[in-house]
Order: C-alpha cells, then sequence, then structure tokens
C-alpha cells in the first residue's frame, strides 16, 4: 500500500507536464488515476468481507515506533472506495469545469496529492503516520481553496481552514503523544485490547478531549464549523469532492476509528452525542438565510456531518448501522449536487438561487441527475438515503433519555435539509424560465457523466441495499464495535412511527420553503450579533495574536545594534560567570608572570592601540588601530605555537581593514553623537566582558585539563587522518560535520549581507 | 581602468597584475600544505580573497570583476556543493557519515588524494566566494 500511495504521489507530480501534451482530453486521462485505485482497492472487497484484515507495514524510524503500516479492515475500505469513486467523478468533471481557469495543471497536482493523502490517512495504522496524512489533506485543502488566489476572500478563507484545521491537528497531536504515554506504542491496532488501560488511565480524560477537539476541527462541528461555508470560495469540484465527500469526513472517520479504543465512557459518548446534536440543528437554522447554491449545500453539509458525529455518539449497534448507511448516502447524493451546482454556476454565470429557475428544459439530463440525487437527499423512497433516514430515526428512537428531543432535532435539522434539497436541486431547473442573456446550454458530456453515474448509484444502493451494502457493513461495524453485527437491511418496514416521521419531515422542510421563497428579502439580512458568532471570535483570535507579535517584535527586535551587542554581551558575561563561580568555585589562580620582552612589547602595543581606537576622533585611524591590535594578537598566536591561528589572524585582519575602508567610504564625517553616560556604560560592559575573560584564562589554566582528548588527537592525525596539521585534521575529519554546518551557514550569512546590500544599492528598503 | 580617478596608481595597478597570481598561487600552496604544516582551506580563501581585493584596490571593481569572472555567490554555492559532494562516497558505501576515503595515487609532491582534501577546496572556494562577494556588494554600493 507504501508503494500504492508513493505512486499516488508521483502520478500528482506528473499532471502538469500530462495536461500541457492533452489539454483537451486531460480529464479522460485523469480519471484513470483515481478509478486504477477503486479497482485496485475493490479487488480487496471478497478478503475483506470474509472478515480478513490486511495489514503491512514498512519500518521508518523504527526505534520511535513509527513505521508505514497500514491495515486496511471494513471502515478503512468502506472510505477508500468512497474517496476513489468521488474522486473518478470528480477528476473527470474538473477536465471540462477548470477549463476556464489558468493553472489547471497546478490544480490536478494539488488534488491529487490530496486524493493519496486522503487515502493514506484513512489506511494507516500508526497514528503519527495517520497524522502527517491528516496534516497533508488539511494542507492541499488549503492550497485548493486559495486556488483562485487573486481573491481576497479566496486567500482569507483558506486562512481560516488552515488554521483552524491545523490548530485542531496541533492539539490531536499532543493527544497522540499523551496516547503514547499510556501504551508505550502508535500502532492503532495494539490499541485494541487496551480500552480498559487507556480509559481508567489518569490521562484519559485529557486524551479524549483532545483527540475530539482535532477530529471536530476537521469535520467542522460546532463551535468549529465556520470554515467550511466559507471554503466554498474553492472552485466546485473541490467542494464536492474536500469539503463534502472527503476530507471533511476525516474526523467523523477518527472518531469512528477510536471508538473502541478509547470510547465507551460517558466523557467520550455525550461530548460527541451533544457536539454532533447541536451542529446538526445549527447549521439547519444558519442554511435558512443563505442564498447561494453552494453554499446552502455547505450548511446541509455540516447537518449531515452533525448527524453522522451524534450517531457515533449514540453508539448502539443500529446507530452505527445508521451511520455507515447514512455515510454512504450521503456520499453519493452530496457530491453529485456539488457538481451540478457547479455546471450550473459554470452554464448560467449566477449561483443564486433566487435568480435560477427553468432550466429544466435546457438541460433535461443535469435536472433528471439532480432530481435523483435530491430524492435521496430528502430521503424518498427507493433512492439509499430514504434507508439513511428511516435507520438514523430508528436508531434516535431506540435511546431511553435523549430519544424525545434528539427525534425533534433530528427532523428539524432534515427538514432544513429538504428546504435546502429544494433550493438546490429543484428550483434552479422548473418554473419561470430566468432572464439571461448566454445561450444556455447542456453540460458537456465530461461534467455530466460523473454525477449521473453517482446519482444512479444511489438508486441502486437504494433498491438492492443488501447486496451493496450488507457485508460490508458487517466488518465496519466490526471495526468500531469490536462486535459481530448481522446486519439486514430492509427498505420497506410497512407504516410505523419512523415512516410517519419521514413525512412530517417532508411536509415541514416543504413549508420552510414556501416561507423562505416568501419573505427572501428580510431573511438575508437577518445576522446574529457578533459575540454569538464563532466566526467572529476566531477573527478576534487572529487580531490578538497579529498585535501581540507586533508588539513582540517591536520589543526585542528593535533594529538598533548597539541593543542587541549589549544583550548578547552581557547574556554572556552572566551566564559565563555563573558558570565559572559554580565549577571553579571562585576566580582560580594567577599564572606566574615571566614575561618575554617580546610579550611585553606587544602587550605594549596592543594597550597603545586599544587606547587609540577609542579615543580617536577619525575613523582612519580608529581602522588603522583596530588593524595594529589585530596583527599584535596574530603575533601572540604564533608566539604560543599555534601557527594556523596566527595565519588565519592575518588574513583575516587584512581582509578587516579594506572592508572597513570601504564602508568609511559611505559613513558621514565623525559625529560625536552618543553622550558621555552612553559611553560610560559601554566601557563598563566592555571591562566586564575583559575581566571575565581574564579570569576564565586564570581558572583554565589553573586546572589540569584532561589531555586525553589532545594525546587522541595527536595520536590518531597521522594514521587515521593521514595529516600532520592536527588542527586542519580535526576541521575537516574528525570533526568535519561541525565545520560543514559552520560553513553553510557562512554562506547563508553571505546571502543575507549580499541581499542587504543590494536591497539598498537599488534604492528599495529602509 | 582609471575608473576611480584621484586614486589610480599606476605603480600599483602593474604590480597586483603581478601579485594577484603570486597570491593565488600561494593561497593553493596554503590549502595544499594544510593537511600537514600550518595553513588549509580557510587561510587559503582568505588569501586568495585578499589577492582580489589588492587587485580591485589598485583598478578598480570592474576590472576586478572582470578577472575574477564568475560570480562570487556562484562560487558561494560551488564551495558548498563541494563540500557536501566530499561527503557522498561515505553515504553510498554505507559508511558512517563523512568517514575519509583516500587514494594513493603514487604520484610525487601530490601523494595521498582523500575526501578530506575535497572538503578543505570546498572551504577554500566558499570562504573565497564570501568574502569577496561582500567586499564587491560595498564596492558596488559605492559607486551607486
Amino acid at each position: 500500500m507504501l508503494i500504492l500511495l508513493l505512486t499516488g504521489y508521483a502520478a500528482s507530480a506528473l499532471a502538469p507536464l500530462l495536461y500541457k501534451r492533452f489539454r483537451e482530453n486531460f480529464g479522460w486521462i485523469a480519471v484513470t488515476f483515481p478509478l486504477f485505485m477503486f479497482f485496485g482497492f475493490l479487488s480487496r472487497y471478497p478478503q475483506i468481507v470474509s472478515g480478513e484484515v490486511i495489514r503491512e507495514s514498512v519500518p521508518w524510524v523504527p526505534s520511535l515506533g513509527i513505521n508505514f503500516s497500514f491495515l486496511l479492515d471494513g471502515l478503512s475500505l468502506s472510505f477508500v472506495l468512497i474517496i476513489t469513486l468521488i474522486g473518478a467523478a470528480v477528476f473527470l468533471y474538473a477536465g471540462a469545469y477548470m477549463k476556464a481557469y489558468a493553472a489547471t495543471g497546478r490544480f490536478y497536482v494539488y488534488i491529487g496529492i490530496f486524493m493519496t493523502s486522503m487515502l493514506g490517512l484513512v489506511l494507516s495504522d500508526n497514528m503519527l503516520l495517520m497524522f502527517v496524512f491528516w496534516e497533508l489533506t488539511g494542507i492541499s485543502s488549503f492550497l485548493l481553496i486559495g486556488f483562485n488566489h487573486h481573491k481576497e476572500s479566496s486567500r482569507k478563507a483558506a486562512l481560516q481552514a488552515l488554521l483552524v484545521t491545523g490548530g485542531g491537528g496541533l492539539v490531536l497531536f499532543v493527544g497522540i503523544i499523551l496516547l503514547y504515554r499510556v501504551t508505550g506504542c502508535f500502532d492503532i491496532s495494539s490499541f485494541y485490547d487496551m480500552n480498559g488501560v487507556i480509559t481508567a488511565h489518569a490521562l484519559y480524560p485529557a486524551i479524549a478531549v483532545l483527540v475530539l477537539i482535532g477530529a471536530f476541527t476537521k469535520s467542522a462541528q460546532f463551535p468549529f464549523h465556520f470554515w467550511l461555508p466559507n471554503a466554498m470560495e474553492a472552485p466546485t469540484p473541490v467542494s464536492a469532492y474536500l469539503h463534502s465527500a472527503t476530507m471533511v469526513k476525516a474526523g467523523v472517520y477518527l472518531i469512528a476509528r477510536m471508538n473502541h479504543e478509547i470510547g465507551g465512557t460517558p466523557i467520550w459518548q455525550d461530548t460527541v452525542l451533544v457536539t454532533g446534536a447541536s451542529t446538526m440543528v445549527l447549521s439547519g437554522l444558519l442554511a435558512f438565510k443563505q442564498t447561494d447554491l453552494k453554499k446552502l449545500l455547505a450548511y446541509s453539509t455540516l447537518a449531515v456531518l452533525g448527524t453522522l458525529v451524534m450517531l457515533l455518539g449514540i453508539g448502539s449497534k443500529l446507530a452505527i448501522k445508521a451511520f455507515f448507511i447514512y455515510l454512504i448516502a450521503h456520499s453519493l447524493y452530496k457530491g453529485v449536487l456539488f457538481l451540478v451546482a457547479g455546471t450550473l454556476d459554470h452554464e448560467t454565470g449566477t449561483r443564486d438561487v433566487a435568480k435560477l429557475g427553468g432550466l429544466g428544459k435546457r438541460m433535461p439530463l443535469t435536472a433528471i441527475t439532480a432530481a435523483l440525487a435530491s430524492l435521496s437527499m430528502m430521503g424518498i423512497i427507493p433512492l439509499v438515503g430514504f434507508i439513511g433516514k428511516e435507520t438514523v430515526y430508528k436508531s434516535i428512537l431506540e435511546l431511553e433519555y435523549w430519544g424525545i428531543f434528539l427525534i425533534a432535532a433530528a427532523v428539524l435539522a432534515n427538514a432544513f435539509v429538504v428546504m435546502v434539497t429544494l433550493f438546490v436541486g429543484f428550483k434552479p431547473f422548473w418554473g419561470k424560465a430566468m432572464d439571461t442573456s448566454r445561450k444556455l446550454h447542456e453540460a458537456p458530456f465530461k461534467m455530466l457523466l460523473g454525477p449521473a453515474l453517482l446519482a444512479a448509484l444511489g438508486l441502486l444502493f437504494g433498491m438492492f441495499p443488501n447486496f451493496f451494502m450488507a457485508a460490508m457493513l458487517e466488518q465496519s461495524a466490526q471495526s468500531i464495535l469490536s462486535e459481530t453485527l448481522s446486519l439486514k437491511i430492509t427498505i420497506w418496514e410497512g407504516f410505523n412511527l419512523v415512516l410517519l416521521l419521514s413525512f412530517v419531515t417532508l411536509l415541514l422542510g416543504g413549508v420552510l420553503y414556501l416561507i423562505r421563497l416568501k419573505m427572501s428579502e428580510q431573511v438575508v439580512r437577518m445576522t446574529l450579533p457578533v459575540f454569538m458568532r464563532p466566526s467572529a471570535w476566531y477573527e478576534a483570535a487572529l487580531r490578538g495574536v497579529l498585535s501581540f507579535a507586533t508588539v513582540q517584535t517591536r520589543f526585542v527586535q528593535n533594529g538598533y545594534l548597539r541593543n542587541y551587542i549589549i544583550v548578547i554581551v552581557l547574556t554572556t558575561v552572566f551566564l559565563a560567570s555563573l558558570a565559572l563561580y559554580r565549577s571553579a568555585g571562585g576566580i582560580g589562580i594567577a599564572p606566574d608572570f615571566s614575561i618575554t620582552f617580546y610579550e611585553g612589547a606587544l602587550a605594549f602595543i596592543i594597550l597603545v592601540s586599544t587606547l587609540l581606537l577609542v579615543n580617536s576622533r577619525s575613523r582612519l585611524k580608529s581602522i588603522v588601530a583596530l588593524g595594529a591590535l589585530g596583527f599584535s594578537i596574530g603575533i601572540i598566536f604564533v608566539i604560543y605555537g599555534a601557527p594556523d591561528l596566527g595565519l588565519t589572524t592575518f588574513a583575516i585582519e587584512t581582509l578587516n581593514v579594506i572592508l572597513f575602508v570601504l564602508v568609511l567610504y559611505k559613513l558621514p564625517g565623525f559625529l560625536k553623537l552618543s553622550r558621555s553616560s552612553n559611553r560610560g556604560r559601554d566601557a563598563v560592559i566592555a571591562v566586564s566582558v575583559g575581566v571575565l575573560m581574564t579570569f576564565t584564562v586564570f581558572a583554565a589554566s589553573s586546572f589540569e585539563l584532561s589531555s586525553e582528548l589532545k594525546q587522541y588527537f595527536a595520536q590518531t592525525s597521522v594514521p587515521d587522518g593521514k595529516g600532520r596539521n592536527v588542527v586542519n585534521v580535526i576541521l575537516v575529519d574528525f570533526r568535519a560535520i561541525d565545520t560543514l554546518g559552520e560553513i553553510t551557514v557562512l554562506a547563508v550569512a553571505a546571502l543575507g549581507v549580499v541581499a542587504l546590500l543590494k536591497l539598498r544599492a537599488d534604492g528599495g528598503g529602509r | 581602468m582609471e575608473e576611480d580617478g584621484n586614486m589610480y596608481s599606476i605603480i600599483l595597478a602593474t604590480a597586483s597584475r603581478y601579485l594577484l597570481l603570486l597570491l593565488l598561487i600561494f593561497s593553493v600552496f596554503l590549502l595544499l600544505r594544510g593537511h600537514n604544516e600550518p595553513g588549509g582551506g580557510f587561510v587559503g580563501g582568505l588569501v586568495a580573497a585578499a589577492a582580489y581585493a589588492l587587485y580591485f584596490i589598485a583598478n578598480g571593481i570592474q576590472a576586478a570583476k572582470t578577472v575574477v569572472r564568475f560570480d562570487p555567490l556562484r562560487i558561494i554555492a560551488a564551495g558548498l556543493l563541494t563540500a557536501i559532494a566530499s561527503t557522498l562516497p561515505s553515504l553510498f558505501t554505507g559508511e558512517r557519515f563523512m568517514t575519509a576515503f583516500w587514494i594513493d595515487t603514487g604520484i610525487p609532491f601530490i601523494g595521498k588524494v582523500g575526501t578530506p582534501l575535497l572538503f578543505d577546496l570546498g572551504i577554500y572556494f566558499l570562504v573565497l566566494g564570501i568574502t569577496i562577494s561582500i567586499i564587491f556588494s560595498l564596492a558596488e554600493e559605492d559607486r551607486s
């Protein structure tokens, strides 16, 4: 499976090249990729249905327990098939839809990376591996939402989605690490038998909450739901694929996958249940004021995601069954409706439901496709959506305490979904023909085929549910509950309470639709008070972080070289003297002072040039004094038997003087800018450095330094390093990695210097 | 030639041409002897840079650039890449990273050649590139 995923990434990288060659028919080429994956995984279907679990593992960082381990069971296979199947429809569709955009090749790179990462996410057996894929889907989603990067709203929406899901990802990461602390491994399959251990651990509440926050941000659960409607800035194929059928289900997948490992406790079940239910109801209410086709669909997606999460929270056998049927049904119809919305936008140039109408005659095939998907979404017999909704209601009715409230909530939310469906799936095609200057015609074949096939599948799944779903459901349910379920799906169960509820839902949905039609103007203008909108909290948090960063940067990076130097020097003095005090326990002993003539002369030269340097009023004099100082120090190195250092010092001093002269040429005339108090402060700092160095030398000479290293290098230099110059052998052989690091830093620093100088030379910058 | 006008000295300009060659030979000498005697890539690079700096002082920036021939930034890159290239043999043979490899050429005066020498050569070019790129940038700024 690792190879399959790597192939996926490689294929994505190739997309732009192929796109250039086969611009017209690229959709057909692209579709082979998801289809190949689809049939590849479908071939494993018999194995999985017979109860087998396929595992693969390639070591990555075995010492940390991080491996490319993959797990294919009923749960992951369901997701894989959904991802690849919808992917195929979307890839083909985009071939026609994206023609108007620039950089379509890049679009396929992003979406290819996304699909592969999403597959990786649901196949991973290793939590950290899954996290890597989790983040990759977030990044590709960011790139795809911001695909129209010249539009500010796109950039903003992309950033918002990235920050919310990325932030949630970090929270999840902490949860994973805590889980590792408890269990000592990252493999999901080895958590299977550890539920008792994990839930009994003191860290358990933290783990549960952290993992859930990660899942909730990804699946846009309340109060993190706001990024999803904004993400509709993305091109429509992206919305259909990432933001309804697949990526937003990653959080749902995570909850399902972790359910029997770390679930089953009140804190887990109740949090999931309440969050899911509130998302379901709230998004239904929020959908009421939308006029944009895609936003309407986005809020209905939120309602469905909420329902799915709620079902996991209920956690009964029936609820898990409902979860799967609903999941499959939603993937089949919602992708279709998004693509239809894209087609309408593409052909008419608007997505405003108030304007669209009467297109059925011009686009009959699109209309039929939309109708099929809509019927499924509304839950009308015999489509798969009907079974989904019926099972959801049934599983809620089983509940003892919450049942009555939840069923009311579910009916209400579904009524809103029905309303959305009427707006998206029917209104554009029926009624009075809209006025438009464009010549309307049927969508191109590529944009019809995928949605139509998916819609037809929705019908087939509904009519023969046992053939398509029953066997898979058993295995999938086992992944979540670790119990074997025997599920038979029946589409018609006679007249009972559940069916009545379905009728109520439809009726209520129809009423809502009519109300909404009548009072369109007022509704659009309705807004919540700012403090009640989570998106406003997000904005405020973002502003806070930015302004804090500004203040902090102003304080720390104030741009005055002297301040930087003072901070660096004082820190060094403080830390070094502390270390010196602790280790030497005092100031050490001054070594014997037998000074030769040369040493005395050099010391004199150094002192004189230092004084000259400090008191000079001419820059040239200062530079000459500095040069004299440097050369004297070089000579000291030579005298004390460090010819390498001496040589280097001479060369550096020479170049230093040249550099200073060059800079000097640019500077204005010598000015006395610093006040005496500043000079006094500088003197104190300088002297403190000098004193520190003196004591360091004393301390160093008063210890008998361990000579093992010295001996080691002296002995091994010639045999191992093939050189007699120990210093050089250390630099280029024994400690070459350090040197490599240093020269890399040097190179980067030089680039920085050149860039700064060029910036000034070109008149840019400050 | 006469770019900096008042600063031009014909003696220095003439001398610098010969000095440039001598100093460059000296810098290579330093680089090669570094393994057994004081010297090495770092000092060698600095001396080479000083040689070009001298040429620049005598003849002006344009002439110096012509003599260097390559963009100093490319010299930096070449140096870094050379240094990194010297690590590759150890990577491919599965030895620990940066293990040295030596070949005895058997030629007198050259003797054994190994990856540390290549590494030192990288340092030489890197230091040379960095120094002259900074000097040249400063000099360019003067002119503008």
